[in-house]
């Protein structure tokens, strides 16, 4: 539901680094989306296209990477890849209550012509 | 393809080359595609406004609580009981969220405490913005504890940090066992899950041990709080837990209620 928001950053932040670098358009957006981020892909490609639309960012291809949840084990001393709730360490069985990544939203890059 | 214009030449091509195409558009070579890197946060500005948010709870000495729930789970009916329960012992304030009507903050007010009343309009969640805005409604007013009551909604309130030391998320035993398996992101990073409405628990046919094992999965740090608001059911473990993450302020005692 807060794609909107989300997309409206982007738009926004994606046209001040264009004007910043002198460029007339941005031709693609790169994202990185994390799978505890609650962001529903489809909805924040209808939004920033809608948000986009008329902009010099009209039409730029959005291009979503995941990133996976991380857990650390503090037992092991380690940090796993995994999914949303299935938190166990694939070494000891620990369910870590540790996550570091996975609520990833980042603005990685854009190309401009 | 080519990514300057998107004729069928691969790219990147050699300039000074013969185009056998027409082109619809002045085709200035000069303009060539560029990458800029930004590796920016979304939520940075929210996140910022976050860290000032707990600066000022933490320099003040409040605990500050963030309750999200889906609507009607007894967010406010929570809150409620807790300010009659504890208004002798701390100095209670709220941050009330809704889409509309100020309802839930005559509640609050009923019951005791300052409550302030963020209307968010069409937004679904309170951001760190908003909660420093009503900050300063609050003004000097001394509070040992505030009580953010987040707009009822399981999806984006997750993703706003609001600059409070706990996240508690409110449930209730009429809305089945499986909501932290559907909204797992809320669920995460919770500090504590409420699950009021116990005293309904038969009535609606509450699988109590499937409901606890799903929400020990999916909050695996949070602690867990079985009661009922309205017949104050379980709210003695729920007030020991705020004891034990509220200031204390020996210099000032507080004569027994």
């Amino acid at each position: 539901m807060h794609e909107f928001g989300i997309a409206e950053t982007i738009v926004q932040t994606a046209l001040d680094a264009a004007r910043a670098h002198g460029a007339a358009r941005v031709d693609v957006v790169r994202v990185r989306i994390g799978d505890l981020s609650g962001v529903v892909e489809e909805a924040l490609r209808f939004a920033f296209e809608s948000i986009a639309d008329g902009t010099p960012a009209g039409g730029a291809r959005l291009e979503i990477e995941r990133a996976p949840v991380r857990c650390y084990c503090s037992s092991c001393g380690v940090e796993f890849a995994t999914a949303p709730l299935d938190y166990q360490c694939p070494a000891c069985g620990a369910i870590s209550g540790d996550v570091r990544g996975g609520r990833e939203m980042d603005l990685v890059s854009i190309e401009v012509s | 393809m080519c990514d300057h214009c998107g004729c069928s030449t691969p790219a990147p091509h050699a300039h000074g080359h013969a185009h056998d195409h027409d082109h619809s558009h002045a085709h200035d070579h000069d303009e060539e595609r560029k990458t800029i890197a930004l590796h920016q946060s979304l939520m940075a500005k929210n996140d910022r406004l976050a860290e000032q948010n707990r600066g000022f709870f933490k320099g003040r000495g409040i605990l500050a609580l963030n309750l999200v729930s889906s609507p009607g789970s007894g967010k406010t009916a929570l809150i409620e009981a807790t300010l009659r329960a504890l208004k002798d012992e701390f100095r209670m304030a709220t941050i009330v969220g809704d889409l509309a009507t100020d309802n839930d903050a005559r509640r609050l007010r009923a019951a005791g405490a300052p409550a302030i009343q963020i209307t968010t309009g069409a937004v679904c969640h309170l951001d760190a913005h908003m909660v420093q805005h009503a900050l300063e409604d609050l003004g000097d007013a001394p509070v040992d504890i505030l009580f953010i009551e987040n707009v009822g909604n399981l999806v984006c309130p997750s993703s706003f940090d609001l600059g409070e030391r706990l996240r508690v998320v409110v449930t209730s035993v009429t809305e089945g066992e499986d909501k932290p398996l559907k909204y797992p992101a809320i669920f995460q990073n919770a500090d504590a899950v409420v699950v009021n409405k116990i005293d309904l628990a038969d009535a609606v046919g509450f699988a109590r041990e499937t409901a606890l094992a799903n929400l020990k999965a999916a909050a695996p740090r949070a602690r867990l709080f079985e009661i009922s608001a309205r017949t104050g059911a379980g709210l003695d473990a729920w007030h020991a837990f705020l004891r034990e993450h509220a200031p204390r302020r020996p210099a000032q005692p507080r004569e027994a209620g």
